[in-house]
């Protein structure tokens, strides 16, 4: 037994050892045993568990955001072909009207123009008809002078 | 004058004394067993009721427990690793929370009060059976760490650069468990050795300081001694490559 004299203590001293040393060894494994079935154990089981819960809610939680992030890209591809769609039957739209319009214009110009043919030739004939109507005038008209002349002398 | 008037008083502080507890021809410190069975009651007490009803989400007594838990298994998992670190943290647990209780339970609780027929109660780490006992146990555990897991090949360790080391490394077998009793039974006994003669000296206001550098030091101890027994055992069981 290892003894030394310390402080001047009759009995003892500071390092003082004996069988306090493997008693008190076998008191810690035993406390190791008591705190691993009454501490570690279950504090561990309950820690562990949540952490499971944790991490599997946050692997759902990821796996359903990318789901949303798909069907959000989905609805986006499906907007834009709509949006083409409309912008398409808009431009068709606008095409027939202008096409329509070009028709209806067109139709109204020939019938204009025919009309305003038509008005020409009328008054063509008429100033024709006119003009031959005065110069038989004048030809009668002359034919007469002559012969009143004639008559005359 | 001064000086005498100081021994005079370390000789009332009884250093060295001990309440003796003769079983057969076998002789204990009965303070140390006393103080320890005191403190480690109050500490199973704490954890039962802690423990008593445990529920998904934590409340009370229950959340410091969990981070008690925490707490130890960091640090048995960054000094010993992740493949063994669950069969250790029971025990670097257990020495943590034993040193832990021991060394605020001996600065805390004003044991002087109680009158002993020889020696005195105090924090069990201030006695050299106690660290030496816990030091033990630690060199029991690394080497056991070591060949459990890796068999006759953890004596690889021992030349492990090269075979320079081995001297080296064998005194390090002895002055692992030596430092280790030696620091905590040194800085709790002379935590309580100021403060002892400090409240002789000066009863009023001067030794609280010191008494809260004690409570610092005394969890820095427990904290050191569990970190060195989770970074010896993560040193045996380690693979070399």
């Amino acid at each position: 037994m290892l003894a030394f004299n310390f402080f001047g203590a009759t009995e003892g001293g500071l390092f003082d050892i004996n069988a306090t040393l493997p008693l008190m060894a076998i008191q810690v494994v035993a406390l190791t045993y008591i705190l691993n079935s009454l501490f570690f154990k279950p504090v561990g089981n309950v820690v562990e568990k949540r952490e499971k819960f944790v991490s599997n809610n946050i692997i759902e939680a990821k796996s359903k955001l990318s789901e949303v992030k798909k069907l959000e890209a989905d609805l986006m591809t499906q907007l834009q072909s709509a949006r083409s769609e409309a912008q398409r039957i808009v431009g068709e739209a606008e095409n027939e009207s202008d096409k329509l319009y070009k028709e209806a214009l067109e139709l109204a110009n020939n019938e204009a123009n025919a009309s305003k043919e038509q008005a020409r030739l009328e008054i063509e004939s008429q100033t024709s008809a006119a003009r031959d109507q005065l110069s038989k005038q004048a030809d009668d008209l002359s034919e007469l002078i002559v012969n009143r002349l004639i008559l005359e002398k | 004058m001064f000086l005498n008037s100081l021994l005079t008083n370390f000789a009332a502080l009884e250093v060295g004394q001990h309440l003796y507890w003769q079983i057969g021809n076998i002789r204990l410190h009965g303070q140390v067993f006393l103080t320890s069975w005191i403190l480690l009651g109050a500490l199973l007490v704490f954890i039962s009721l802690g423990t008593k009803k445990m529920e998904n989400d934590p409340k009370g007594l229950q959340n410091l427990l969990e981070f008690l838990w925490d707490y130890i298994r960091d640090l048995a998992r960054t000094q010993i690793g992740e493949k063994v670190y669950r069969d250790w943290m029971p025990f670097i647990g257990t020495l943590f929370l034993f040193v832990f209780v021991s060394n605020w339970g001996g600065a805390l609780i004003p044991w002087r009060l109680i009158k002993l027929p020889s020696g005195e109660l105090g924090a069990p780490t201030a006695d050299i059976n106690t660290t030496i006992a816990l030091a033990l146990l630690v060199s029991l555990s690394y080497f056991y760490a070591g060949l459990s897991n890796k068999g006759w090949r953890y004596f690889e360790y021992y030349v492990h650069p090269t075979p320079i080391m081995l001297p080296f490394k064998i005194l390090e077998d002895f002055t692992k468990p030596l430092s280790l009793s030696f620091r905590l039974f040194g800085n709790i006994l002379a935590d309580e050795l100021v403060v002892g003669v400090l409240v002789f000296l000066v009863p009023l206001i001067l030794p609280i300081p010191v008494m809260f550098l004690g409570l610092f030091t005394s969890a820095i101890q427990a904290l050191i001694f569990a970190t060195l027994a989770a970074y010896y055992i993560g040193e045996a069981v380690e693979e070399h490559h």
